[in-house]
């Protein structure tokens, strides 16, 4: 700890601190430093970012606002928080986009500097009005006023540095001082900025101005006379080894080149540029060194079909995208279903429908994954559930796609492939090897015959690369003839093959993992969910097991096929709460499969999951307070349970 | 069992090309003439069976890889160059051959062929040009000409056509060519296709006989034939007719125009081709019928490098630069940090690359 500190020093066991700028001011770069230091000090953390729709959206105005919010606790955590502890808004319109989160009493830091006449007006609030007067606010919140880009400058004013670079240093300086308000070093981030600015980039000149502007930060909370506390987190009891900081797109990534590896197959990721998925393309251009092979394909519809072209010659083809890039794909992807050829498909979900909300979160494509093509076109789905686990999800896509020559669906999500946690680095010695076959001359029957439809115990077919003599085979979206792959009009062989793709899938349900019960293995209460709600759904139920309640919770990783034994789950509980992303795809999945009268928790804001949200849900079951609703939406942080909450949009009938 | 040796010995002839599928066209359509020359020419250039791949889209044409016992791909509609780029990204030593049509290539897939011109991957593009949509049984088509009845066009077509070479030439493909499905220099070009590395992109004139029987007929009956089209010869000028004594010229201000030889004109004042300029190339897919006799031949031709090398020259580059790439390395990357028995000191590793 820093000497010379002799303020009050209140032990917090987690807070949430939330960075808000315009998009230019740097706050992601502030949320990712100090989420880093708190990971290499011992808490564990949970993060949220949270991009402005437009990237041009005019500076100052509220469409503009950036934020990155970090949860950071001496337990374990898996969620970036509920409410905010302290709001770090470095212009008015991010005190406007951001206060209502802010608990009451909570922090709330200002660059007071920015709160000029413009920006005001920019934030849209009403003239001659300025929220850091406002007696509520003051009332409501620990308001500090932080001269920043003053300070900034006068901390800089020997730099030869431009006004604009000067003015770009703004971000360290709040994360200086908020490192001062929750007592953290700075000596991980002093040398993420040699490395980066200085070495990586050199410019040794920003890398040492930003330095000094941290300190400046930092060495103002000390001096300053303006904060009464501070407040210190605990390491967190964490399993020792190796961790970094990992978001859902770097580890689909770097699962996709792992599962390369694996499998001794040259990972040929091609793709067309998509909000939120695009990052998976940028982290998999610069590992050409891995024998990677990237192509930015001229639309979504060419992505999926040069993978598939690449799965047809015997290597991994695997396409990336987002919603209504799936939906673009859904023909494609029909063909590798009638073809049968390895193929994974990354759909990395955003608000829908249409193009809907790009930058924001939602789980409503799980619908479309399962069913959204022509025909009966059943192909395998699954979803990770945080953002490491979008490592491993996204071997087990590759190695199911090459065992039963399917095609496989990964659903991500805008939170957790942007959202970030510490990750325990697994040894990948341990990871094992993916078993590839491909077709060879003993494939060819008595008479010297390759039969390209011909099935093994998982009814795949055999895998035949072109170069291979004597296998020349075609293969094309006209239905073909089992066994032999002839194409094929006839109406028994059609419902057998038709058939025989659904087995395809039903047999995958014997080769993965069962569903774990997080808890007690029957009660009165199953919250089950999907993909990137785990962390709130998991922090949920543990808390309701803290009191006492007969609660537990199942995620799935496998939607389709599910595990096996998920109706017996089912039936040990005497509720089912689903809360999803959506207007109750899941729910609907369940209710159908196993007539179960499973109920809804269902949030359609482009925002993930509080955990109070389903705290108060867990509670309203229990408590049997559902009748014979379906299900329940949030509204303003907590649940209602009047769903009819259109009315009050409806407006006036005409007439 | 053939091994993979005897398969090296064994020279092909055309008729080892045909796969064991019945060939479904209607009798007399002019996809039959086309399959018998490319067996032809595969067989002709040494193609080997298992290291051939024919992608094709959808349309009459594109059953095309049904009926060639190669590898083959029939794939989804407007499609296929997005398939063939895939193969070849994966494995660049295939020889792969595109079967698309004029509805299939420059309607639903127009976007696919440009692209597949311009990044020059190594393939053959054949576009079955029979100016109607004969799978769907005669709807009119993006090349067929205005004014044009068909079944969805009663009163007349309203839509511009377009040419198929002018898309090609203005889309940046390094080899351009047209022929005549029923023409003996159908073989020439297709060899000549096969031969240029890079996207090949030849156009061939197909009369579909059912629903647009002698959309060509100019370019096929003895009568009109050589006064309808000109056969293209590198260095050598713009000369055509049955009696060869009629040529193409250029204006003053640059504008084609049809002269006779003789009086006083010389075949030094015609045109003369040149297979390596694009502008050139483009004026030629210009001369359209009834006005000008429409050039038959290689158009344009430009040696470039192609995009699977180009990747895999990136490949080798980052492996060479940066060596294999590593797992471990790759995990244990960027800003690592030990976490000891709890409670212990924590040590963050700093930023690797
Ligand atoms: S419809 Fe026309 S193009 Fe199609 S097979 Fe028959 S003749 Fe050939």
């Amino acid at each position: 700890m820093i000497a010379g500190s002799e303020k009050e020093v209140q032990n917090v066991r987690s807070a949430t601190v939330r960075f808000a700028g315009d998009s230019g001011d740097g706050m992601q770069l502030a949320g990712m430093r100090f989420t880093d230091t708190s990971a290499v000090i011992g808490n564990d953390v949970a993060t949220f970012p949270d991009f402005p729709a437009e990237i041009r959206a005019p500076a100052g105005t509220v469409a503009g606002v950036s934020g990155f919010q970090v949860n950071f606790a001496a337990t374990d955590i898996y969620t970036p928080g509920d409410e905010v502890d302290a709001l770090v808004a470095m212009n008015p319109a991010a005190l406007k986009a951001n206060i209502p989160d802010v608990r009451n009493g909570g922090v709330v830091v200002v660059n007071e500097d920015e709160f000029n006449k413009v920006n005001l007006r920019k934030a849209g609030y009403p003239e001659d009005y300025n929220p850091l007067d406002d007696e509520k606010i003051n009332n409501d919140y620990k308001l500090y006023r932080v001269p920043v880009t003053r300070l900034t400058e006068d901390a800089l004013k020997d730099s030869t540095l431009s006004a604009k670079d000067i003015g770009r240093c703004k971000n360290m300086y709040a994360l200086g001082v908020a490192y001062y308000l929750y007592d953290r070093p700075l000596d991980t981030t002093i040398k993420f900025l040699e490395d980066f600015f200085g070495k990586k980039k050199n410019m040794p000149e920003v890398a040492e101005a930003n330095i000094k502007v941290l300190k400046a930060g930092f060495h103002f909370g000390e001096t300053a006379e303006m904060f009464p506390v501070r407040y210190h987190v605990d390491k967190a009891p964490i399993e020792p080894g190796t961790y970094r900081r990992i978001t859902g797109n770097e580890a689909a990534a770097m699962g996709l080149v792992a599962a390369s590896a694996k499998s001794g197959k040259q990972l040929i990721y091609c793709t067309y540029p998509i909000t939120p998925a695009s990052d998976i393309l940028h982290y998999l251009a610069a590992m050409r060194h891995f024998g990677v092979k990237t192509f930015q394909a001229e639309d979504e519809i060419a992505g999926i079909c040069s993978a598939i072209g690449v799965s047809y010659a015997g290597q991994l083809g695997v396409t990336g995208t987002s919603g209504p890039g799936l939906a673009l794909k859904s023909e494609a992807l029909g063909l590798a279903v009638i073809t049968e050829l390895p193929l994974v498909v990354i759909n990395v979900q955003r608000g829908g429908p249409s193009t809907g909300l790009p930058t924001k979160t939602e789980q409503s494509d799980l619908l479309q994954a399962m069913y959204g093509r022509n025909g009966d076109s059943p192909v395998v789905v699954l979803a990770a559930r945080s953002p490491s686990d979008c490592f491993y999800m996204a071997i087990e896509a590759v190695r199911l796609a090459f065992d039963s020559m399917i095609p496989v669906v990964l659903l991500s999500d805008g939170y957790i492939a942007n959202g970030a946690e510490p990750w325990k680095l697994p040894d990948p010695d341990t990871i094992p090897k993916i078993p590839v076959r491909h077709a060879d001359q003993s494939d060819l029957n008595a008479d010297g015959v390759f039969q390209p439809y011909q099935r093994d115990d998982k009814l795949a077919r055999p895998w035949a690369a072109p170069g291979t003599p004597n296998l020349q085979h075609r293969v094309g979206g006209l239905e073909k003839m089992n066994v032999a792959g002839s194409v094929c009009y006839d109406g028994e062989n059609h419902q057998l093959m038709t058939n025989i793709r659904a087995e395809k899938i039903n047999r995958i349900a014997k080769r993965i993992p069962k569903l774990a019960v997080d808890g007690e293995s029957t009660g009165d209460l199953l919250v089950l969910g999907w993909g990137g709600t785990y962390g709130a759904i998991t922090t949920a139920v543990r808390r309701a097991q803290s009191k006492g309640l007969k609660v537990s919770a199942a995620h799935l990783q496998y939607l389709n096929p599910f595990p096996s034994n998920l109706g017996e789950v089912l039936k040990s509980f005497k509720r089912v709460l689903i809360p999803e992303l959506n207007t109750g795809q899941l729910r609907s999945l369940i209710r159908g499969k196993y007539l179960v009268d499973a109920r809804g928790l269902n949030k359609i804001q482009g925002q993930p999951f509080l955990v109070e949200e389903i705290v108060e849900t867990i509670d309203l079951m229990l408590a049997d307070k559902f009748g014979d609703r379906e299900f329940v939406q949030p509204h303003h942080h907590h649940v209602s349970l009047d769903n009819q909450s259109i009315e009050p949009y409806l407006g006036e009938p005409v007439g | 069992m053939a091994t993979q040796e005897d398969v090296k010995l064994t020279v092909l002839t055309a008729k080892d090309f045909a796969s064991n599928q019945d060939v479904r066209w209607c009798p007399g359509c002019g996809d039959y003439a086309i399959l018998n020359q490319v067996k032809k020419v595969l067989a002709k250039i040494g193609s080997r069976k298992e290291k051939t791949v024919f992608i094709a889209g959808i349309g009459c044409s594109s059953r095309f890889p049904y009926y060639v016992d190669t590898y083959g791909m029939h794939s989804i509609h407007g499609r296929a160059p997005a398939f063939a780029t895939g193969v070849k990204l994966a494995n660049p030593e295939l020889d792969v051959w595109l079967v698309t049509g004029d509805g299939d290539g420059l309607s639903i897939g127009g976007n696919h062929l440009i692209h597949a011109l311009r990044r020059n991957v190594n393939i053959n593009i054949m576009l079955f040009n029979n100016r109607i949509y004969g799978l769907t049984k005669g709807q009119y088509s993006p090349t067929s000409e205005e004014g044009k009845k068909t079944k969805s066009s009663p009163m007349g077509s309203i839509d511009m056509p377009l040419s198929p070479i002018s898309i090609a030439v203005g889309a940046e493909a390094s080899f351009v060519a047209r022929a005549v499905d029923v023409d003996k220099d159908l073989g020439t070009m297709l060899e000549r296709a096969a031969e240029h590395k890079g996207t090949s992109f030849v156009e061939i004139y197909q009369d579909c006989n059912v629903f647009n029987h002698f959309a060509f007929k100019y370019a096929t009956d003895k009568s009109t034939k050589e006064d309808s089209i000109v056969r293209l010869e590198h260095g050598k000028p713009l000369i055509f007719g049955a009696d060869r004594d009629k040529g193409i010229r250029l204006t003053m201000d640059g504008k084609p125009e049809i002269v006779e030889l003789g009086k006083g004109i010389k075949e030094d004042d015609l045109l003369f081709h040149d297979e390596n300029d694009e502008r050139h190339a483009f004026l030629l897919s210009r001369l359209m019928q009834p006005e000008f006799p429409e050039p038959m031949g290689v158009f344009y031709r430009i040696a470039d490098e192609c995009y699977e090398d180009l990747l895999q020259q990136q490949v080798d580059a980052a492996v060479k630069a940066r060596g294999a790439g590593d797992l471990r390395k790759l995990l244990y990357a960027g800003d690592t940090y030990e976490i000891k028995n709890p409670g212990e000191g924590v040590q963050s590793a700093g930023l690797h690359e």
